[in-house]
């Protein structure tokens, strides 16, 4: 079970777990159930580079398309093979086998990440 | 000049859908729900089972009196007059130009009394075409239209088990046809404990099934009955979102996508929904004049996951020749469907095109509508 407290939030509804400088992102419970059922995934390849804030993939439900944005800066080290074969792991489990991406951090991170108790009250 | 919108209209059963657990979303001024659980679960328990929808947002009107049948081959494109008691009518409103106010089903309820059930964002708009019609000299005999929405639920019960089910509520009684006799498009009477049942066979999601009005008071009730009847045969709640993605597989229009004001039926397909030699009607006119290269309403196919979405552009070669309106993963087919309005010259079936899904040209078909059908 992830600890969701150890987690930082984006208001993009995006997730991020930090250890050393890889960062493990994915998208939110509140934002899988916003979308419904995740049928296609489309996320950056291995050893690119992201901004932070730019859109770096696409997450689509039957209903809609979401953007993915990359939630910091750095270089793409890993992508969840699993995820893109089996899109419904993003709505199944978005804080464990529905993470999308791993970032090598480049830099310092963004000031405006929400600890969980602040990104709870922007879904509140 | 602002004015603050009127708050989003609640469904008589919106208490049920809250403990049910559903999100929720705006539909037509209402807040219905979007799903319970999940959408493709939903949409595949309508295709191999049932699914039970809230639809009470959708608009009733009944039409009466010994000018009625008249009055709505004159307000609407078919000739209703010549359907017998017990059937019902897809039809359309048009306005004065050919364009389309409105998709309706029309139920006859007697010779001299009909209702009509529309969309719930043009629930005024109808109410004003037929005001508009009825203020026109012609209606001596008697006639009235009322707008009787506020006064039903009005509940979907889909899919291959639909009739086992409908059969097996407690409380529910058929007085009219019995369901085993009754044919789709038609209609048949029963209660529901004291209160009046009027049981359709039509839907929105090219399953067999039923449409249920019930008076608002017992509608908790019959919704509560229905799921619990319904429990060990697969039956679900479903909301919108499973209902769009149906529709969509059985190339049905939803009003303001393949449908509107700048839509004349025959681009839409719905040509032989107009009786055209009718004498006069709204619309007639207007139709007569219309462009002959208008773009037409077409089924795309293609492989992969990305689906077209409303609003993507649809190209020919280099060219631009339409737009989608509709366009979804098909949960049923397991490929990207979508309904696009496309120049007549790409619109032959097999033509190759090409659809822009955000800056990726992704390789559609086009087929014969609707994508998903039924096995009879």
């Amino acid at each position: 079970m992830t600890d969701l407290t150890a987690l930082s939030y984006t208001s993009e509804h995006e997730w991020i777990a930090l250890e050393g400088d890889i960062a493990t992102v994915g998208i939110t419970d509140f934002a899988a159930d916003k979308l419904g059922d995740v049928v296609f995934v489309e996320l950056p390849g291995a050893d690119s580079a992201v901004s932070a804030g730019d859109v770096c993939g696409e997450i689509e439900s039957t209903k809609s398309v979401g953007e993915l944005y990359a939630p910091i800066t750095g270089t793409v080290v890993e992508v969840n093979d699993a995820v893109v074969d089996d899109p419904s792991l993003v709505n199944a489990e978005p804080f464990a086998g529905g993470w999308l991406i791993k970032i090598r951090v480049e830099g310092e991170l963004p000031g405006d990440l929400l600890d969980r108790a602040a990104y709870e009250d922007l879904t509140a | 000049m602002t004015e603050t919108p009127a708050p989003p209209r609640t469904s008589p059963l919106h208490d049920r859908h809250e403990a049910l657990g559903a999100s929720f979303t705006d539909f037509g001024g209402w807040n219905m729900p979007v799903r319970y659980t999940s959408d493709l679960a939903e949409h595949r328990a309508v295709r191999e089972a049932a699914g039970l929808f809230d639809i009470s947002h959708m608009a009733e009107f009944r039409v009466e009196g010994e000018a009625a049948a008249a009055f709505l081959d004159y307000v609407l494109a078919g000739r209703l007059s010549i359907m017998k008691v017990g059937k019902a009518k897809y039809s359309l409103v048009l306005a004065a130009s050919g364009g389309i106010v409105d998709d309706v089903i029309v139920y006859r309820t007697a010779d001299d009394s009909f209702l009509v059930i529309s969309n719930a964002g043009n629930r005024d708009a109808v109410a004003a075409a037929f005001e508009t019609a009825r203020a026109t000299d012609a209606w001596t005999a008697a006639l009235t239209v009322e707008d009787v929405t506020d006064h039903y639920a009005l509940i979907a019960l889909q899919g291959p088990e639909a009739r086992g089910i409908l059969s097996s509520i407690p409380g529910v009684e058929i007085t009219g046809t019995a369901l085993d006799e009754l044919g789709y498009y038609a209609w048949t009477e029963g209660a529901f404990g004291d209160a009046p049942l009027f049981v359709a066979r039509t839907g929105y999601t090219g399953e067999d099934g039923y449409e249920l009005l019930i008076p608002v008071a017992q509608a908790a009730a019959l919704w509560d009955a229905a799921l619990a009847a319904g429990a060990d045969r697969g039956l679900v709640p479903c909301g919108l979102a499973a209902r769009d993605t149906l529709r969509l597989e059985a190339g049905m229009p939803l009003y303001g996508h393949e449908l509107s004001r700048d839509i004349v039926p025959a681009q839409a397909g719905l040509g032989r929904v107009v009786a055209v030699d009718k004498e006069t009607f709204v619309g007639k006119d207007g139709l007569s004049s219309g462009p002959a290269d208008a773009p037409v309403l077409v089924g795309l196919v293609s492989e992969g996951r990305r689906a077209g979405r409303a609003g993507y552009a649809v190209l020919h070669g280099d060219d631009t020749v339409g737009e989608i309106t509709s366009g979804a993963l098909s949960p049923t087919l397991g490929h990207p469907v979508a309904m696009a309005f496309v120049a007549p010259a790409a619109s032959d079936i097999g033509t190759e095109l090409t659809i822009d899904v955000r800056g990726t040209r992704i390789p559609a078909t086009v087929i014969a509508l609707p994508f998903y059908r039924r096995n009879a």
